[in-house]
């Protein structure tokens, strides 16, 4: 009789202790509305694990947004300067591009809602729009006369532009791609980088060059696999030797002559005058490379530039210079790519958001980043007004003019020798793209680390193409 | 693993005396063996403590520049970027889950092994099969029932899912280690008197406690690392740790050394409830082992 009471005792003192517990963590969780605005006077944010929709009221917003260093940067920035004027309180989520993809759609097509603000890539931006998953942003452009739309550059507005013509996401900062080269190297052989090179030029310099110093190689080229990765460069090249994808009517050209002798071109060039390892070399493997005096040349992105000239990470600052990217049928060659914030058709708090947004992608927040983190990390690329900005012209001096009218040149809705189905410079503006330039892009590579060749692999590309085209021929 | 045989070495060695030295001999090897083994494992982890003790220049270089100078930037850096909440959240979702499971699991384990009901094998093969489906076929009918629930980006339902996950692991791990409690004892304790509760108080719990703490280490590392769910049921107010990680990855710009230093701070509650629980563990993991 003893142990059965005691047994009693002790099963209902457990279930005692659970309830209590748990009503306990409930409540601790359930309570947080007032501490959203603790968080917003200054102190961080409680760390209220649970509940959903409830805790974040009208004047919280959630950013998902991808970890690139800008946006570090406003992260830091936001509490003392968006939210302590706003109200508006911020959280962040960070994720890398391929997880943020997947969220927002994922979030956007079950209308979960769990995002107010996102950022996307020129990529995205058009497609997203014209899937109905974005918000109009015209409306509040033009409401919103502080944040001065006129300003913003053409291409940059025409690439996050939906195809009704209206403005989808606002840009963050841009970028267009140039050609760098190391002065001192150029002068110790004799040679001189002409202001618009052509790609046969660069070839030349590229051998002339290669192993000029021990273990400086000719040209750094990207050769990673990933459609945002390798065929960002390599689109490109195709452009400007009059190749395309697909043409106006959705044929494929992946095989085409133009096409092939652009890739082999961009394959024998690296192989033969290339950095070690090219095969997995992505932008930032090949930041690397130049910052640390490996290679005489670097084809890539405007935005690499301020990484260059920052002489804690990189040994070659004062000593490199910027050239238009180099061309061959056409006049300009440049790509263009955008981070952008965009609203989901899902979220909960628009004007907040729009609050945010206009913030972000305004012309004080650049002067604010200048002035509280310096002006080589302003986000720039997107104002014509940030170009006009003293202290960024003496920060930015030897690369912001070029950056800004490479962005000024590119046109993503002909970059090439030939019309073309959507818009976009170095990809094709279509959801299929980062899979078929993905797996294209493998073959590639595997072509440029010696295995397999460029026909072979522009042939399977042409088949999956082909099988990509077929959707969208009537 | 290794600890116990060379243990178990040493105490022969006395006893057998004509080949000593050949004994001594592959005693030694082996001792070389589970260094090398040790050091084999134990290398990339060390590799990650170093890289995040460098700057995000000297991280990436290639070759790697093993004795570029240290610095507590990076640390510096994660706080900077707020990583306790991420804690909180995966210290919430781990604890929670691993003592739901436990209060789960040592009962059904006790009617599965010391008191079997009918048909155990086919309820020990039921927890099985759950475990057989991939989880990633799951998350889709699970992230639709939680949003209806209005679930989504909430510790809570981490818990619940741990939970489910290690539900399984923990009622096979628990029934092997109480298999291991003699009959004998258990009779005697019957025939001493003791009622149930005293029973297993003083009789199983002190036989089963490895066994209890190598199976809460391990569903708290499972649940601790779990990447997929969290990622895909959390925003931004019940992200775990690992989404935090994965937020280091950038294609613009160096992250190496960041990354790294956010997986050690990661790494150490694990390293620390490893190391807390080491003697029970040892016991326990061995005596899964033999079983």
């Amino acid at each position: 009789m003893v142990t059965r009471s005691s047994n009693r005792n002790i099963v209902s003192a457990i279930v005692l202790g659970v309830a209590i517990a748990l009503l306990a963590a409930c409540s601790g969780a359930g309570t947080p509305s007032d501490d959203g605005s603790v968080g917003a006077a200054g102190e961080p944010p409680p760390t209220d694990g649970a509940t959903g929709e409830t805790v974040a009221g009208a004047d919280t917003i959630t950013v998902l947004m991808v970890g690139n260093p800008q946006m570090e940067d406003i992260q830091g920035l936001t509490e003392e300067h968006f939210t302590a004027e706003t109200g508006i309180d911020v959280r962040f989520t960070i994720l890398p591009e391929n997880e943020l993809r997947d969220r927002v759609t994922q979030d956007v097509a079950t209308q979960a809602g769990q995002y107010d603000v996102v950022t996307i890539g020129a990529f995205e931006a058009p497609i997203w729009a014209d899937n109905g998953w974005l918000t109009d942003l015209s409306g509040y452009l033009a409401e919103d006369e502080e944040f001065d739309g006129d300003d913003l550059l053409q291409p940059m507005v025409t690439s996050l532009s939906g195809s009704d013509g209206n403005l989808y996401a606002a840009p963050f900062y841009g970028e267009s791609s140039f050609l760098m080269y190391r002065i001192d190297l150029f002068e110790q052989a004799g040679l001189e980088m002409p202001e618009r090179p052509t790609w046969d030029e660069v070839a030349e310099f590229a051998a002339e060059l290669d192993g000029i110093e021990p273990g400086v190689a000719g040209i750094c080229l990207r050769g990673l696999p990933g459609w945002g990765e390798l065929f960002a460069p390599l689109t490109t090249v195709v452009n400007t030797f009059g190749g395309t994808w697909f043409t106006e009517d959705w044929e494929a050209q992946v095989d085409g002559p133009e096409f092939t002798e652009a890739t082999q071109f961009y394959v024998d060039l690296v192989r033969e005058y290339g950095q070690d390892g090219a095969a997995q070399s992505g932008f930032t493997e090949c930041l690397n490379t130049f910052a640390q005096g490996r290679a005489a040349m670097w084809y890539d992105a405007t935005s690499a530039a301020a990484s260059v000239e920052d002489p804690n990470v990189s040994s070659v600052a004062g000593n490199v210079g910027y050239v238009y990217a180099p061309v061959k049928e056409t006049e300009s060659s440049g790509w263009l790519w955008a981070w952008a914030w965009a609203m989901p058709q899902t979220t909960q708090r628009a004007e907040a958001a729009w609050e945010f947004i206009s913030w972000a992608s305004g012309k004080d927040y650049e002067r604010l980043v200048g002035e509280e983190l310096g002006w080589a990390r302003v986000p720039a690329g997107k104002r014509a007004s940030t170009a006009e900005v003293p202290e960024y012209q003496e920060a930015a001096a030897a690369f912001y003019e070029i950056t800004q009218n490479a962005i000024q040149e590119a046109d993503p809705q002909g970059p090439g020798v030939q019309p073309r189905p959507t818009v976009g410079v170095q990809f094709v503006g279509i959801p299929e793209f980062a899979d078929l330039g993905t797996r294209v892009s493998q073959e590639v590579s595997a072509a440029i680390a010696g295995q397999g060749t460029v026909e072979q692999a522009l042939a399977d590309g042409q088949r999956q193409a082909e099988a990509v085209a077929e959707n969208y021929r009537d | 693993m290794t600890a116990t045989t060379t243990a178990r070495r040493g105490r022969i060695r006395p006893s057998a005396r004509p080949p000593e030295t050949a004994v001594r001999r592959r005693g030694r090897a082996w001792t070389v063996l589970a260094w090398i083994a040790a050091a084999v494992f134990f290398a990339p982890v060390a590799w990650m403590v170093l890289t995040s003790l460098h700057a995000e220049v000297d991280a990436a270089t290639n070759p790697p520049s093993l004795f570029a100078p240290l610095t507590l930037d990076q640390y510096r850096l994660l706080f900077g970027r707020n990583i306790t909440p991420f804690l909180v959240n995966s210290l919430m979702a781990s604890v929670l889950s691993t003592l739901l499971v436990l209060g789960l699991a040592i009962p059904a384990a006790y009617a599965l092994s010391i008191r079997p009901v009918e048909r155990w094998r086919d309820v020990m093969f039921f927890f099985l099969s759950t475990k057989m489906l991939p989880v990633i076929a799951a998350l889709l009918p699970i992230y639709l029932i939680v949003q209806r629930l209005n679930m989504l980006d909430n510790v809570w339902t981490l818990v619940v899912l741990y939970t489910a996950f290690n539900l399984p692991i923990a009622l096979w791990m628990m029934r092997s280690f109480l298999r291991e409690v003699p009959r004998e004892i258990l009779e005697a304790a019957q025939v001493d008197g003791a009622g149930l509760v005293t029973t297993l108080r003083s009789v199983v719990a002190p036989v089963a406690l490895p066994g209890i703490v190598a199976t809460g280490l391990i569903c708290f590392i499972f649940s601790w690392n779990e990447f997929l769910f969290a990622v895909n049921l959390t925003a931004t107010r019940a992200a775990t740790s690992p989404v935090f990680l994965v937020g280091f990855i950038t294609n613009e710009g160096l992250f190496l050394a960041r990354l790294c230093a956010a997986a050690t701070l990661v790494s150490l509650p694990v390293l620390i409830a490893g190391w807390a629980t080491q003697d029970k563990l040892v016991r326990g993991l061995s005596l899964g082992a033999v079983e």
